[in-house]
């Protein structure tokens, strides 16, 4: 019978399947960071159990580390004790970790693929929702609970049920100035938060092929916003480029042996999909979000929805809700928001491709005199590259702060956050209420259309200040 | 972890669709390292004025619901990150079972771990229900029998057996996979002498 991509990963992990249809799967990889793994360590620790396999395991504190100078340490309390207490449970449980001050220290779904952590067909697991990322790489990975990492940590596997298969096709090819974060926007607006809840989605088409490894990792990193767990392309060269000669890519005859697994790594013709949608690339615009749901999407060319136009009652409901709390009005232009602060970052935008998107944009250019920027790159390597390539200077120059590594104002934990009312232009992936600071307002954007907001000082078409 | 079998409680009725981990529980509450003493920060942003003050129109901040065992909520609750921080602040709250028209996947999935029982209805079901928590009238919830009852009526609901079985028994589910230490170790054999890359890192 001819199988999905993600059937292939499934049933070459199935270590037990009960008759219910429970399965135990081993898991590959296991990333951690400081947020969701303490109470995990605590368990392992009062029911006396040990990490299985601790070097399956990569830890690094990403969510709270300070964006600003550390060189004193974490001036927050509560921060500093948890960042304190993943470095003491790694040293405990014999686990590799990236400190705080390690050029290698970043957002763990920027570092995992960075260091070749990552590899095609494995299972990877992390307690954060945003693990879908690292599906880039042809591999299922996917968020878990704090009671799952403890799980994983004892026993190297994780209990699941299979989800169903749901392929996005994208052919085409993109319009200038529109990017993949553009095009998984659309995908989000098109199914819906929940459009993918119970699914593994693999994105295929012509279009996902010529993207880059670091596009199509932004589209997976998103998959979430659409309510799969998991979200995963077929490994190519593209990828096994990448990864050669990684710190933890297989070597020598482990790397040809790999290569010949690797290549087997896609659906096979004729395979069946519970669910399929297709996209035409050339029909996607630039995108931003109105409200408060990643599904709030229109294109820069748009106003934003009237709720009185609404038939439904709980959507208009919610429509009310999120133009109040965002504080616009309906039919609005979505050129005519006027923005306070400019986020490029996340695991979503903070590698060094997006960083030069935007940089192409604010070179020889100054942001708007009322809007406050930053830049934290997605990890210290991303750092040190775009400061060898001159980026941080055209960020600088152009009114910009150049932050260090983590992922600081995409969920606000550290002090890098938005006060009340205060408008964003994000390149990071959930536009909550209250997701960037209480009362904070947020609009999804792409890092090319985060600059020209910058720039404009209200949400902008990026095209406009296309070479 | 606690058992969960039978519950009676007044519900409380949240119509909010799409309520996310963020919403339930706010970042600025992660930074714990225990899994107890969340409660009094659930839904912060929508019980506590910016003085800290409770917001007397929040369904939670009023009496009886303030006691509530049982949340109805708007479909797609629990969507976002997968702070298990969520389920337990609901739990140190003392609500131990939400009922939604659907549920974010991997919310759904750390409810079980902890201890709570997520029902998924109908969504005419869910507004007949919301009717209870208007009257301030108790509901049952029975998960040995599946089902809920209120007033006359009865609603069977539909839950996942190994799961149920979990939550009846207060199963603790990592000794439950370590009772398959065998077949995980025959799986291992077999990945080192077919992927020997994996354990090569």
């Amino acid at each position: 019978m001819p199988n999905t991509l993600y059937d292939k990963i499934w049933n070459d992990h199935l270590v037990d399947l009960q008759d219910d249809g429970t399965a135990l799967l081993f898991v590959d990889r296991h990333l951690v960071h400081e947020v969701t793994s303490p109470q995990a360590f605590e368990g392992l620790r009062n029911s006396n159990r040990k990490v299985r396999h601790p070097n399956l395991t990569l830890a690094v504190a990403d969510h709270n580390v300070p964006t600003t100078d550390r060189s004193k340490g974490i001036s927050d309390k509560e921060s500093k004790i948890q960042v304190e207490t993943l470095e003491a449970n790694c040293k405990e449980f014999g686990i590799k970790l990236f400190g705080m001050n390690d050029k290698r220290q970043g957002i763990v779904h920027v570092t995992g693929p960075e260091q070749g952590f990552t590899q095609p067909g494995t299972v990877i697991v992390c307690g954060d929702s945003h693990t879908a990322t690292h599906g880039a790489f042809g591999s299922l990975a996917f968020g878990i609970g704090t009671s799952e990492v403890e799980h994983v940590l004892a026993t190297q596997t994780l209990v699941q049920k299979k989800a169903k298969n749901f392929r996005v096709n994208v052919n085409g090819k993109l319009p200038l100035g529109v990017t993949s974060k553009d095009v998984i926007l659309q995908i989000i607006g098109k199914i819906g938060t929940a459009g993918g809840t119970g699914c593994v989605i693999e994105y295929a088409g012509d279009l996902i092929r010529s993207l880059s490894v670091e596009q199509r990792m932004t589209i997976c990193n998103m998959t979430i916003e659409g309510g799969a767990r998991a979200g995963l392309i077929a490994p190519d060269e593209k990828i096994f480029k990448y990864l050669k000669d990684r710190p933890m890519s297989p070597k020598d005859k482990d790397w040809d042996k790999a290569m010949e697994y690797w290549k087997s790594l896609k659906t096979d013709e004729g395979a069946k999909f519970d669910k399929e949608i297709d996209l035409q690339a050339e029909e996607i615009l630039p995108m931003i979000t109105w409200g408060t749901s990643p599904q709030d999407v229109i294109t820069i060319d748009e106003k934003v929805p009237n709720p009185q136009n609404e038939k439904d009652e709980d959507r208009k409901n919610s429509l009310e809700r999120s133009l109040n709390y965002m504080g616009l009005k309906p039919n609005m232009a979505a050129k005519d928001i006027k923005i306070d602060k400019v986020f490029i970052g996340s695991c979503t935008n903070g590698r060094i491709e997006d960083l030069r998107e935007a940089a192409k944009i604010l070179k020889d250019k100054k942001i708007a005199a009322h809007v406050h920027a930053m830049v934290v790159p997605g990890s210290g390597l991303v750092k040190e590259q775009a400061e060898q390539e001159g980026l941080d200077k055209i960020f600088v120059n152009s009114g910009f702060e150049w932050r260090e590594p983590g992922c600081s104002m995409c969920l606000a934990m550290n002090a890098d956050k938005l006060k009340p009312q205060e408008r964003c232009a994000s390149t990071s992936n959930r536009n909550f209420e209250g997701r960037q600071g209480r009362g904070g307002r947020t609009h999804l954007v792409s890092p090319g259309m985060a600059a020209a907001a910058a720039i404009s000082g209200n949400l902008d078409d990026v095209r406009k200040y296309q070479n | 972890m606690q058992k969960f079998n039978t519950l009676k409680s007044i519900p409380a009725y949240l119509p909010i669709v799409n309520i996310d981990t963020d919403m339930i529980i706010p970042k600025q509450f992660l930074k714990t390292i225990k899994r107890t003493g969340l409660g009094k920060n659930l839904f912060f942003e929508m019980r506590y004025d910016d003085q800290g003050k409770e917001i007397g129109d929040f369904i939670l901040n009023q009496n009886p619901f303030n006691n509530s065992k049982i949340l109805i909520a708007g479909k797609n609750f629990g969507c976002g990150s997968s702070r298990e921080h969520a389920p337990w602040a609901l739990l140190d709250f003392g609500i131990t079972c939400v009922i939604s028209s659907s549920f974010a996947d991997i919310f759904y999935s750390n409810c079980f771990k902890n201890g709570i029982l997520p029902i998924v209805l109908e969504e005419e079901k869910i507004k007949e229900l919301s009717e209870y928590a208007n009257r301030k009238e108790e509901i049952s919830v029975d998960l040995n029998e599946n089902k809920i009852v209120y007033g006359n009526n009865e609603i069977k609901f539909d839950v996942d057996k190994f799961k149920k079985k979990c939550l009846l028994e207060g199963l603790d589910d990592i000794a439950l996979s370590l009772k398959k230490s065998e077949k995980i170790e025959n799986f291992e054999k077999d990945l080192k002498n077919q992927k020997p890359w994996i354990f090569n890192d």
